[in-house]
């Protein structure tokens, strides 16, 4: 499996637990989906994020002085892919 | 404002009616300042509730704004109990203010001998017959807040010691506020106060709406002036919504502002004068920084007119008029020493003439504004079968500014990560969520061989 699919499989797995914990309907994931229409809330995100850094050893937003953030799921995979790589 | 003839928030409104300013809350829910002071919400027999001891636990903003307003200056006590506090709490905070009756509008809430009472929707042209005033009381105004033993603390404010920090005819009648916060915790009070007292149109969030919806339509009204968190900013920042407002004025409080989010508003609002302030629900308001930088300089430090602060034993010490009077309740600590002043608790690090926050004295973790003891976490987390000890921590987060996360050493070691280890990290959660109000349950488990311990024989926690 390439690093890249990794690590969007990764983040597929973290936002399907979360929702589920956190009884959230999760919409269908695309790249162009606006983060705040996934389904999540803003604790469900720092929630993904935390457990990402825990099972990817990276975490994108603490680097991210001065960059913009994520805005779709695409953005959110990629924010993800570069810090990986 | 003299303390022997307080000036109640209804009479400051009567005095300075403003005949365009109102209060917006959610879509449709809208009324003028006067029209909250002119009129009741209240179903039972308003005469009844002149020196009463009284619970506000209204889920609708609007409607808590308008009884704030009328009952402030008539009622002995109001204690202000957030939405988002567990319903359990009612009870306890019920008797602990030796409430005559709770004011709600959920037609289903029940309290064990304490009377219930609903308050009107506030839905234009709802309200009915004009109020009748008697002779003026100073209400003591009661804010909840966090405790260790898991229950709330209920801290006693007078509307003077709120609006201690707010200058009168300071901001252009024309600003519009806003804030993120509900009005019942310290943060959305002070944003509310000032519009009240400045005669200006407020937007707020309803809790139905989503921070996109929110800031779309707060941008529609045209706001001028927004407070929120750190972590209220943090999530608007990955919200596209963020660029329908242009503020003039972006404040942020209740957390430690970081670089990074200053850095962030900076940039989406470059003409906007960017504020955050250091105030607590105890302290009150103690001073503001407005170079966006973190931190604030050695030199505030007895320095804030109004306030006096010092620095003993390394955490931050305020005494000012803006400051709580007392914690309700015959058990509770004192709030202040004995020379007036409150801990904050607060502990700061000076480094190289600017200060900066480096967490709390005691070890309370701070999630999004609400307080968390870490010991409190632990103690459900080890009564797990499985679990050996546990160290429950904050970890620095963007969104959220920082989240609870739980060291976990296990009775038995596992085997490499897998399965197994995805099974039980999500069995000690649920095991949490059983026990645990919502923003204490640790965001993450984190199995780990061994934690370190002092030679005292306790865990050691670094800041």
């Amino acid at each position: 499996m390439s690093l890249t699919m990794d690590v969007k499989s990764e983040v597929i797995a973290q936002f399907r637990q979360v929702a589920e914990e956190q009884n959230k309907q999760l919409a269908p994931l695309t790249d162009d989906l606006p983060l705040f229409d996934t389904g999540l809330d803003s604790l469900c995100f720092a929630i993904v994020v935390v457990r990402l850094e825990i099972a990817l050893g990276v975490d994108p937003f603490n680097s991210a002085e001065g960059a913009r953030f994520p805005v779709t799921f695409g953005d959110f995979i990629g924010f993800y892919e570069n810090a990986s790589q | 404002m003299h303390r022997n003839n307080p000036a109640s928030l209804w009479s400051l409104i009567v005095a300075n009616p403003q005949p365009c300013s109102r209060l917006i809350v959610g879509e449709g829910g809208n009324a003028t300042w006067v029209e909250l002071a002119a009129r009741t919400v209240f179903d039972c027999n308003f005469d009844e509730l002149g020196g009463s001891s009284i619970v506000l636990a209204a889920a609708d903003q609007l409607a808590a704004a308008a009884a704030l307003i009328q009952l402030d200056g008539l009622a002995r006590r109001i204690v202000l109990y957030p939405p988002d506090l567990p319903r359990e709490h009612l009870g306890y905070v019920a008797k602990t203010a030796e409430a005559d009756l709770i004011l709600t509008d959920d037609e289903t809430l029940a309290v064990d001998g304490v009377r219930v009472e609903c308050v009107a929707r506030c839905a234009p042209g709802s309200m009915q017959h004009a109020v009748d005033r008697g002779s003026g009381v100073e209400t003591e105004w009661i804010l909840l807040t966090s405790g260790t033993t898991g229950l709330p603390k209920l801290v006693v404010h007078t509307l003077a010691t709120l609006t201690g920090a707010i200058g009168r005819g300071v901001q252009s009648s024309s600003a519009v506020w806003s804030t993120f916060y509900d009005i019942r915790r310290y943060g959305g009070l002070q944003i509310f106060l000032r519009a009240v007292l400045g005669g200006t149109t407020l937007v707020l969030k309803s809790a139905k709406e989503s921070i996109g919806e929110f800031l779309t339509r707060a941008g529609e009204v045209g706001i001028t002036h927004i407070l929120g968190t750190p972590s209220h900013w943090r999530s608007m920042l990955m919200s596209d919504a963020a660029r329908r407002i242009a503020p003039e004025y972006v404040r942020l409080s209740g957390e430690i502002s970081d670089q990074a989010i200053l850095n962030q508003l900076r940039g989406l609002y470059p003409n906007a004068k960017l504020v955050h302030a250091f105030a607590s629900t105890e302290a009150g308001v103690v001073f503001e920084v407005k170079d966006g930088l973190m931190g604030f300089p050695a030199e505030i430090v007895g320095n804030i007119p109004n306030v006096e602060t010092k620095l003993e034993g390394g955490t931050l010490r305020v005494r000012s008029s803006r400051i709580a009077f007392r914690y309700l309740g015959a058990d509770s600590p004192s709030l202040k020493d004995e020379n007036g002043f409150v801990d904050t608790g607060d502990a700061i690090e000076d480094r190289d003439g600017r200060c900066y926050f480096v967490g709390r004295r005691d070890g309370t973790i701070n999630i999004g504004g609400l307080k968390v003891h870490p010991e409190e976490v632990e103690a459900v987390i080890n009564r797990h079968p499985d679990v050996r000890v546990s160290l429950v921590r904050m970890k620095k987060n963007p969104i959220m500014g920082g989240l609870v996360i739980a060291d976990v050493v296990l009775k038995t070691q596992p085997q490499a990560a897998g399965e197994g280890t995805r099974t039980l990290q999500k069995e000690i959660l649920q095991f949490c969520r059983g026990e645990l109000a919502q923003h204490k349950v640790p965001a993450a488990i984190n199995f780990v061989t061994a934690l370190t311990v002092s030679e005292s024989g306790k865990l050691i926690r670094h800041a």
